[in-house]
């Protein structure tokens, strides 16, 4: 949320055309919910000289790479090569009316993002529009004024409204992601965008530092630290340096994670002798204890509406993944296949929980339906697959993996494709927890 | 001990006037030379026997004090023992296995005998399965331990218990031989 407000103040937007001809509902370009996603082409030719001294003009070329590869991020799109154009871009007109539709649609797009850009007197404009080729249509036009220092903003704020767009659901370009790092050699929480570019190191409590959870409105971190030789719970804000909340009941005070509706939040304590699952007010109050068992209780994750949980219970003798309905006051197991599967996190769309299990002695992850169906298996042979989190939007999956020997943080696609490395970072990465929007 | 110091006095007040008599004895005995053989030998021999019986008296100490030492150094070894035997556990199970109880019901000994300390017991876990599971699996090891000791009479007011999950891995190899290792509570004599 934070950003957005920065954003706003920092870069004037303008509606060029009143573009929403085809209002998002109307027609889905990509359809997210589908598991055979079929990636869409697009065009995205060097942005057009509008004026800009010769100094500046690199942007042009970085700006059209910043939109490629920020709209790949998604998985939704396969990027034409930009040699196999028939159309200079400085030479061609950028509106509709002065397109040729046909030299894209010969060459096999069907999408073209266009743009020009100007620097005058330390400001910069740039114009951005998306096409529908095969309707020789504009589905988006934006002019953005801002700073050079705003570019990277401004090329996420137009793939935002390019998702939302063809999709029908908003884009997760201004989103976060939190995680553990042995950079400094203790456990300390980082944070870093969507893309794994601005990484910055968020705690300092020289060691160990454990479980980041985002709050609903993305404006606080909960997390698990040994400050005072054990592990309490630590609530400190992203940004502004306020004053921060410490629950630290005798023994056990872990895995904090909000609920998404009250924002209250819901943690393991095991200060009644056992692990379980306790609800607090944000202020560290306990309102109630979730859980019963004599078993262990743990790692807490809820359903989009907060009428359910899913968590980690032992109570059958291995770690399995129950669901509460606290309407009902009923717990059900979920998983029954293999003997050890953990780290639950319930889908932002709310139909299906990723969580890693141990299958041939390794961790893999796993995505299962919330009425039970699947569970389908999403990484394989690849070292071991932890803790998986979903983007807002449901359609992306950060976890960690050893796959390159280290212990790193992935994303890929949530039907498992796409499986590629999130940031570059010395140590070792662990914990991934993606932000709200 | 003042007991035996006064013991040692009247022996050393003892062997001091034997010492005097035998001296004086053997003025006499240059005095009457033909004499002096059987007289010595005959004044002698308690002296001697009065010297063995110190020898042997004071071998005595000597052992008293070496048993104390041993004794401190038995405490010292229990000691080390009780901070550096971890009790180990099976893959993903915080109940005590035999050995762990047959640990445990020595260090809860050691725990009767030292009635002043404070136990803070460690419980971790080896790096395999999650870290969230793993903090709560090693708080119940740890519990485990404690309540065991508990039961065996050791006030629980003495016992703090912490979860070091798999943060903490005494072994950093990563195959069996080091996860076993790395299943353990930790006793820390605060």
């Amino acid at each position: 949320m934070w950003n957005k407000k920065r954003l706003i103040l920092s870069v004037t937007l303008t509606l060029l055309i009143s573009i929403v001809a085809f209002p998002a509902a109307a027609r889905v370009y990509i359809d997210i919910n589908s598991p055979y996603l079929k990636k869409l082409p697009p065009a995205i030719p060097t942005l057009k000289n509008l004026g800009i001294d010769n100094r500046h003009q690199y942007l042009m070329k970085e700006l059209a790479e910043l939109l490629g590869d920020t709209l790949s991020f998604t998985g939704f799109f396969k990027l034409l090569d930009p040699d196999s154009f028939l159309v200079d871009p400085q030479k061609a007109g950028l509106t509709r009316d002065l397109i040729q539709f046909e030299n894209w649609r010969s060459i096999g797009a069907e999408l073209l993002i266009n743009g020009g850009i100007s620097y005058k007197n330390g400001i910069l404009k740039i114009e951005l529009r998306l096409f529908d080729i095969f309707g020789r249509r504009l589905i988006i036009g934006k002019r953005y004024t801002g700073h050079i220092g705003d570019r990277r903003k401004i090329i996420r704020r137009f793939c935002n409204e390019i998702i939302y767009h063809l999709t029908g659901a908003k884009g997760v370009f201004n989103t976060q992601i939190a995680f553990v790092s042995t950079t400094t050699g203790n456990k300390e929480i980082y944070l870093a965008d969507f893309d794994g570019y601005n990484i910055r190191q968020f705690t300092t409590t020289k060691n160990i530092t454990l479980s980041p959870a985002w709050s609903p409105d993305a404006q606080w971190i909960a997390y698990t630290a040994y400050r005072k030789k054990k592990p309490d719970i630590y609530i400190k804000h992203v940004s502004k340096n306020l004053p921060g909340k410490v629950i630290a009941f005798k023994g056990l005070n872990t895995t904090p994670v909000w609920e998404p509706i009250q924002s209250l939040l819901s943690a393991t304590f095991s200060k009644d002798g056992n692990p379980e699952i306790y609800l607090l007010t944000s202020s560290g109050k306990i309102i109630k204890r979730l859980t019963y068992n004599w078993g262990i209780d743990t790692s807490p994750t809820w359903s989009p509406d907060g009428k359910k949980f899913a968590f980690v219970s032992n109570r059958s003798g291995t770690p399995q993944i129950y669901i509460k309905d606290l309407d009902k006051n009923q717990v059900r197991r979920l998983t029954y296949e293999g003997s050890y599967n953990t780290t639950p996190e319930w889908s932002p769309r709310g139909d299906f929980i990723a969580y890693s299990g141990v299958t041939n002695s390794h961790f893999n992850i796993f995505i299962i339906g919330v009425d039970g169906e699947g569970p389908y298996q999403l990484t394989r042979d690849t070292g071991d697959n932890e803790s998986p989190t979903w983007s807002p939007d449901g359609t992306l999956i950060a976890f960690s993996s050893t796959r390159e020997g280290a212990e790193r943080i992935y994303v890929m696609n949530a039907n498992g494709a796409d499986q590629r490395r999130l940031l570059i970072l010395s140590g070792e990465q662990t914990s991934p927890r993606w932000s709200p929007r | 001990m003042a007991k035996r110091l006064g013991t040692y006095f009247i022996l050393l007040l003892a062997i001091s006037s034997l010492l005097f008599a035998v001296s004086c004895a053997k003025t006499k005995v240059k005095s009457e030379p033909s004499e002096m053989q059987e007289v010595v030998t005959e004044e002698e021999m308690p002296a001697a026997d009065m010297q063995i019986e110190e020898i042997e008296e004071e071998e005595g100490l000597t052992e008293e004090q070496l048993s104390a030492q041993e004794l401190a150094e038995r405490e010292g070894v229990l000691r080390d023992r009780f901070v550096n035997q971890d009790i180990h556990f099976e893959f993903d199970k915080s109940s005590l296995l035999p050995e762990a109880r047959e640990i445990l019901k020595e260090k809860a000994e050691w725990l009767s005998m030292t009635r002043g300390a404070a136990v803070t017991i460690e419980g971790h876990c080896d790096e395999r399965g999650t870290n969230d599971y793993n903090l709560a699996l090693g708080d119940r090891r740890a519990e485990s331990a404690k309540r065991f000791l508990v039961d065996l009479g050791i006030s629980a007011g003495r016992l703090t218990t912490v979860s070091y999950g798999e943060e903490r891995p005494f072994d950093p190899g990563h195959n069996e031989e080091a996860w076993a290792k790395n299943r353990r509570a930790h006793f820390v004599i605060e």
